[in-house]
């Protein structure tokens, strides 16, 4: 852009920014004040928003929507389409178990333990990411995913086998409290678990608007747009690519650490490469190439997901013949049916329906979506 | 000796399995581009109406065997051309989306499946002959490892054929070489498409019958589990080539087997590792074609 367009934007664009800024900041804070008010949305939640069970599903939602804005780093911004991201998460949840588990040292309080035990899993998660992305960028559009999904199978199975006793095997792991502070331990501190998977949900969205701002983003978007190019410039995607594959698995950890905590265990499910569809599904869902699109879709998602499940189960669908009932009765078949849908008749995703209604300009999901498409397939 | 005979042969009867859906993978992926998710549920779905189709005529005769068989490849090719022609097509030369819808599909067919037949495994009955094993060179071999290599020998000479000699076969040979080019001598190469769909799914329910005999159950999972290798063996093989499918799919299987043998129930690991060191040394696949990595 040049500086004459920058000054001719300059003013809109700073009071657009500020506004932006005041009105995440507002969403935060009432997101924060959730657990001490009564709020009541019969349909969506479960409860008022005060007790644990309503606490408990809005935070699972924020941790995947952490989740879903680092798979953004990879799939909106990067172009990557990774069908091996749950691999990460599931290395964040199962090394902080881990190494709660393993590393109690003597010389360290429980809670500086806590802390260190939570700092090691990122890492981990973090040189896991770069080890499988050295290897599977090699690769580059489809075969990539095909990769990525080998790894992520492989890590599923590793989990499944229980080697050495470390994951549990099929029934999962459960957290060992021992040096887990208190106040996040127990169905009364839900609360406080609450406004962990809110924190963490603001950690990752600023790291990732942090690496979207980068050199390193710009780069790696202009590799998603047209790779040729950039390598004409002489610039090789490789390294930036392996960086941000790298820091996503990195936040993928850190919301599996919390995962962990919030559900006092982890079970093999978050493993398997579905779980990732599931990523992809709330991605395309809210909209690809957009921040609040993947935070949108996780939570849309999420309730729905909790919502099917439960009417799957009531006597309403009990009573309908066969043909209805099935189907009815499978909250899969009719996310992956709304997901079809959506990519088919919908490329903007929720987010390109709000940008719709609003006014159709070039700008937003629409582009961000094409150019996604035609950078990777090249 | 035994030992290594019944695991070459097995891996044999598991690379033949594995071969029923990755040629389809790869033809579809060589001519279109497209990346089939929903491969596994065209098994699925043959394996299952397959065997509901051979229960209702008669329990483990080897003409329901037969007939189970038609009717798995039958159902396999429809539900693959309906897919191409509702869905893929609709999404033409945008290839993310038309992964994504796979995989919206993929979800949705295992969810539905699991919603008519059970999460549980049904068990299926075949001729009393499968179940029988056969002694080679010391080693006792369970016959219906022999069918599935037979068979599986019978659709690569039959798609090899097809290709060969036939002037749909010539289409969709050019169709992978330069798509551009054979639209531009004005041939409509999107029913070739469909065709290169109803083929990969036919063998993939075929596939679908034979795995329900390999594991002799059939579960709606049944498909996607063994899409993954399918995917491992397509890249190692070289993405769009069958006889690199056909060549991967047994050194995958049989490397899968003394792996799970000799070192301890690895097997699954080493085929990953094995893939990472294809891709380290040759990333475009064992027989892929130059440049063809994206």
């Amino acid at each position: 852009m040049t500086e004459h367009g920058m000054r001719g934007q300059g003013l809109s664009g700073q009071r657009r920014l500020i506004i932006k800024i005041a009105a995440g900041g507002a969403l935060v804070a009432l997101l924060a004040l959730l657990p001490l008010l009564n709020i009541s949305i019969p349909g969506v939640f479960p409860g008022p928003t005060y007790t644990p069970g309503t606490l408990q599903l809005l935070a699972y939602a924020m941790l995947i929507a952490a989740l879903a804005l680092s798979y953004h780093l990879l799939f909106g911004l990067a172009g990557m389409l990774s069908f091996g991201h749950a691999l990460f998460f599931a290395a964040g949840a199962y090394g902080l178990g881990i190494v709660l588990r393993r590393f109690s040292p003597d010389w360290l309080s429980p809670g500086a333990t806590f802390l260190v035990a939570v700092v090691i899993t990122v890492v981990l998660g973090f040189v896991l990411a770069a080890v499988v992305g050295s290897l599977s960028l090699r690769v580059t559009g489809i075969s990539f995913a095909m990769v990525t999904l080998a790894f992520a199978q492989a890590g599923s199975v590793v989990v499944r086998r229980n080697p050495e006793g470390l994951t549990g095997g099929e029934e999962g792991l459960s957290l060992d409290v021992t040096n887990v502070p208190s106040f996040f331990v127990g169905v009364l501190n839900t609360r406080n678990l609450y406004w962990l998977a809110l924190g963490v949900l603001v950690v990752v969205y600023l790291v990732v608007l942090w690496v979207e701002r980068s050199r390193a983003g710009h780069v790696v978007a202009a590799t998603r747009e047209n790779d040729l190019r950039v390598r004409v410039i002489g610039i090789r995607p490789y390294g930036v690519r392996l960086l941000v594959f790298s820091i996503a698995g990195a936040l993928a950890a850190l919301a599996g650490a919390a995962f962990l905590l919030l559900q006092s265990g982890v079970s093999p499910r978050v493993a398997t490469p579905d779980f990732t569809l599931t990523l992809l599904v709330i991605v395309v869902l809210g909209g690809v190439g957009l921040r609040w699109g993947a935070v949108l879709g996780a939570v849309v998602y999420t309730l729905l997901d909790q919502r099917l499940t439960a009417l799957a189960g009531s006597d309403l669908i009990a009573g309908l013949p066969d043909v209805l009932r099935i189907p009815l009765s499978q909250p899969l078949f009719l996310l992956g049916t709304l997901f079809i849908l959506v990519v088919l008749f919908l490329p903007g995703g929720l987010a390109g329906l709000a940008k719709l209604g609003e006014h159709r300009t070039p700008r937003g999901p629409r582009r961000a979506r094409t150019i996604a498409a035609e950078g990777t397939t090249r | 000796m035994s030992t290594l005979v019944l695991l070459l042969v097995t891996g044999l009867g598991l690379g033949a399995l594995y071969f029923l859906v990755a040629s389809g993978l790869s033809l579809i992926y060589g001519l279109m581009g497209v990346l089939n998710f929903a491969h596994g549920s065209f098994l699925t779905v043959g394996a299952f109406i397959g065997w509901e189709v051979s229960r209702r005529l008669s329990d483990g005769s080897w003409w329901a065997l037969v007939a189970a068989m038609l009717v798995g490849a039958l159902v396999g090719a429809l539900a693959a051309a309906a897919t191409e022609f509702f869905l893929i097509r609709r999404l033409y030369n945008r290839h993310i989306e038309q992964v994504l819808v796979t995989v919206g599909l993929a979800l949705a067919t295992v969810a539905l499946f699991e919603g008519i037949w059970g999460t549980d495994p049904t068990y299926v009955t075949s001729p009393a002959w499968l179940a029988q094993t056969t002694e080679i060179l010391g080693a006792r071999i369970p016959n219906n490892r022999f069918l599935l290599i037979a068979l599986a020998v019978l659709v690569l000479v039959t798609i090899v054929g097809f290709l060969r000699f036939t002037r749909y076969g010539l289409i969709i040979r050019a169709g992978v070489e330069n798509r551009t080019m054979v639209t531009a001598l004005g041939i409509d190469v999107r029913r070739a498409f469909t065709v290169v769909f109803a083929i990969g799914g036919a063998a993939a329910g075929l596939g679908g019958v034979l795995a329900s005999i390999y594991y002799g159950y059939v579960s709606a999972h049944i498909g996607s589990s063994l899409l993954i290798f399918a995917f491992i063996v397509t890249v190692i093989g070289g993405l769009g080539s069958l006889g690199g499918a056909a060549i991967a799919s047994v050194l995958v299987a049989v490397l899968q087997q003394f792996a799970n043998f000799y070192l301890g129930g690895t097997g699954d690991l080493a085929v990953v590792l094995a893939l990472a060191a294809v891709l380290l040394v040759r990333p475009r696949g064992l027989l892929g074609a130059k440049g063809s990595t994206a």
